[in-house]
């Protein structure tokens, strides 16, 4: 497949954006200044990326818990992020939904659900709706591997399948669900086949790779978009941090995260950048400067914001 | 419902014989045709999927063969496939499924066939479709209607997971309306206004209420969400009652016209959010109060009423507020214990005995 300049450098871009994004927040964290919990993405990037890349705006993703990477990749805009998990009315949510809740409808969003799996059947009935409307869009929830056992899961899966919904199903194996590695949980190591009992194809890609998660992605998406029905694209990727940001991590070993260090798809896609004479070292240099400019901005935008008017905390419940 | 007796065998079920005299909702010369509850309850479906084309209905055996108790039977033919849509058994993703097509425009009706099934759906209605409006500080709406139905079919016998009254679970959580008509009329009225209603709104029909009639008025109109509808006006006594429960509360009502006591009826319609005002007014008029309601009596809706009574209306009060319920039991198969665990029209009428000799 051949990808434009400008599509390989906003992949670069966001994929720095997340990364930086990612150890922002949790250095805010860290120093007390983010309450409840953060979940972070590191790792993960070219995953998000890749997906959210082959969208149109007007796709609709399903977040979860640990969407951050998912917004931004998306096209969210980390000044209003940061607002979110400080818990400013300036933030997407106008504080009300905090870092598991992050949500950018303006950028296509379906919202970030926190419960494992729950984005699933909402991405299937808009989805449904797309279709119903006669509007060639698609809807893409993100789940991790863990995600993938769940009733949500299942029961949307053979919906949209049995309906031919313009459905992409990104899962992000990561390998963990909390503590739990997926291969205590679930016999099988390949997850993508669990699309066969559904009769929808199952594609399985390196998550580590921004590139072949773009171009697997872009023929789900066509896939989708021409009314053939869902697809099933498994990214098999790593968490390199906890749970949670801070979270002890007491179930693996020191050994087992490094390995995947160096597996870490920043450097490598900046590689190949670099070796394909897209970008030279300078061009990457430059935006990882703007980019950290960038969050800085954004981190006293959040910080200078106001929080929620206390009158206002019952807005919202009702339409 | 002229004729409502007391079944020999069965304790105190009321017979749905013909149409009713005892809850008069049309106005004299008023074009109307009389309906049954599980008709009305078509006809706002058929009239506001023709309305609005983003009206459509998804639920399990809803198309052909039209729901479990019949109501959609009709609609797959007239509108097809595309907008009467048989789901998988998939619960949870019937609601998720919805919440989600309400996110891009569309009305949808869904139908979970039995609220005792609710259970496995209960994270899509709670936790999403009631959240997401608020959690994302207004960025979206969720406006759709889930249709269940509830409570006791007397004399059905479909025992312990096919009968319970459950409207508590979902009045429990802000984001959620949550109504539950007692007439055809009602019936109508409050589809069409939950369908128009931008928020997600549980619809629980009355599995006993199916065929009973009433007239159902030929103009558009809807019966507006959140009001308590006042079914009798009376000056000595204030039964407040939801369902299937209005009508024994009417029935009792009328028995206590011969001794020229005069008792209020209060159908709590909407069970949340909850009309406050109405139901204090009475029985700050009243200053006494009978509370009816299908559901198991510990937790259920008789102690929310009773509560807010006591906010509102204390100081009126001439007597201890007296409830009926259903028994905390779950419910059984046979006619000699199934309907001892409901409330009959004897069980109002002992309680009204009960706060007016205080």
């Amino acid at each position: 497949m051949d990808i434009d300049k400008s599509t390989l450098l906003e992949m670069y871009r966001r994929m720095v954006r997340i990364r930086e994004f990612e150890l922002t927040a949790t250095d805010l964290f860290k120093r007390g200044q983010v309450k409840g919990a953060i979940h972070t993405y590191l790792g993960q990037e070219a995953s998000g990326v890749g997906i959210c890349m082959a969208l149109r705006k007007d796709d609709l993703i399903a977040g979860t818990h640990r969407s951050h990477g998912h917004n931004i990749a998306k096209g969210a805009n980390p000044k209003k992020m940061f607002a979110e998990i400080l818990g400013k009315e300036t933030g997407y949510c106008k504080g009300r939904g905090g870092s598991m809740h992050i949500a950018a409808f303006e950028t296509g969003s379906l919202g970030a659900l926190a419960v494992v799996g729950a984005g699933i059947p909402i991405a299937v009935g808009a989805a449904l709706g797309f279709k119903m409307q006669g509007q060639k869009r698609v809807a893409v929830p993100f789940t991790g591997d863990a995600g993938s056992n769940t009733g949500n899961w299942h029961e949307g899966v053979n919906m949209a399948s049995s309906w031919d919904l313009p459905v992409v199903f990104a899962l992000e194996n990561n390998h963990y669900g909390v503590s739990t590695n997926i291969k205590y949980t679930t016999k099988i190591e390949d997850l993508s086949i669990r699309a066969q009992s559904y009769g929808i194809p199952g594609v399985r890609v390196d998550g580590f790779d921004v590139i072949a998660v773009y171009e697997a992605a872009v023929d789900a998406v066509e896939r989708a978009r021409s009314g053939k029905g869902p697809t099933l694209l498994v990214t098999e990727s790593y968490r390199l941090d906890g749970h949670y940001a801070g979270e002890p991590q007491v179930y693996r070993t020191k050994e087992e995260v490094e390995e995947y260090w160096k597996k870490d798809p920043i450097p490598r896609f900046r590689k190949h950048l670099m070796s394909n004479n897209i970008a030279s070292e300078n061009d990457l240099d430059g935006i990882e400067k703007e980019i950290k400019k960038e969050m800085v901005e954004a981190v006293k935008f959040a910080k200078e914001s106001p929080q929620p008017d206390p009158d206002t905390a019952f807005d919202y419940i009702y339409a | 419902m002229g004729k409502i007796e007391k079944d020999a065998t069965s304790l105190g079920t009321l017979k749905p014989t013909m149409s009713s005299d005892l809850i008069v909702q049309v106005k004299k010369g008023e074009p109307a045709q009389e309906l049954s509850y599980q008709e009305a309850i078509r006809e706002a479906l058929r009239e506001e999927m023709i309305r609005d084309e983003k009206v459509f209905l998804l639920g399990e055996d809803i198309a052909k063969h039209g729901g479990a108790f019949g109501v959609t039977r009709t609609l797959f033919d007239q509108f097809g496939p595309e907008r009467v849509r048989n789901t998988p058994i998939s619960e949870n993703t019937i609601a998720g499924a919805a919440t989600g097509a309400a996110l891009v425009g569309m009305r949808p009706v869904a139908e979970i066939m039995f609220v005792d099934f609710s259970g496995l759906a209960m994270d899509q209605i709670c936790n999403q479709a009631a959240k997401l409006r608020f959690m994302t500080g207004g960025q979206c709406k969720v406006p759709w209607v889930l249709r269940m139905a509830q409570g006791g079919g007397a004399g059905k016998s479909t025992a312990a997971q096919h009968s319970q009254s459950l409207e508590v679970w979902y009045a429990q959580i802000p984001g959620l309306k949550v109504v539950m008509p007692s007439t055809p009329y009602d019936a109508k009225g409050l589809m069409k206004a939950a369908i128009r209603d931008d928020n997600p709104v549980i619809y629980l029909e009355q599995k006993f209420l199916y065929p009973f009639r009433g007239l159902v008025p030929d103009k558009d109109y809807i019966v507006p969400l959140s009001k308590c509808d006042i079914k009798r006006t009376g000056s000595d006594v204030t039964v407040v009652a939801s369902g299937y429960m209005v009508w024994h509360a009417m029935k009792a009502a009328q028995q206590f016209e011969s001794e020229g006591i005069s008792v209020e009826v209060v159908d709590v319609c909407t069970i949340s959010p909850l009309d406050e005002e109405t139901i204090g007014s009475s029985a700050s008029k009243t200053g006494r109060v009978v509370l009816v309601a299908e559901a198991c009596r510990s937790y259920g809706p008789t102690g929310e009423w009773g509560m807010l009574v006591m906010e509102r209306a204390f100081e009126y009060l001439q007597a201890p507020v007296v409830r009926v319920t259903g028994r905390n039991s779950p419910v059984p198969f046979a006619d000699s214990i199934e309907n001892g665990v409901w409330p009959d029209t004897e069980d109002v009428v002992k309680a009204i005995e009960k706060v007016m000799s205080y």
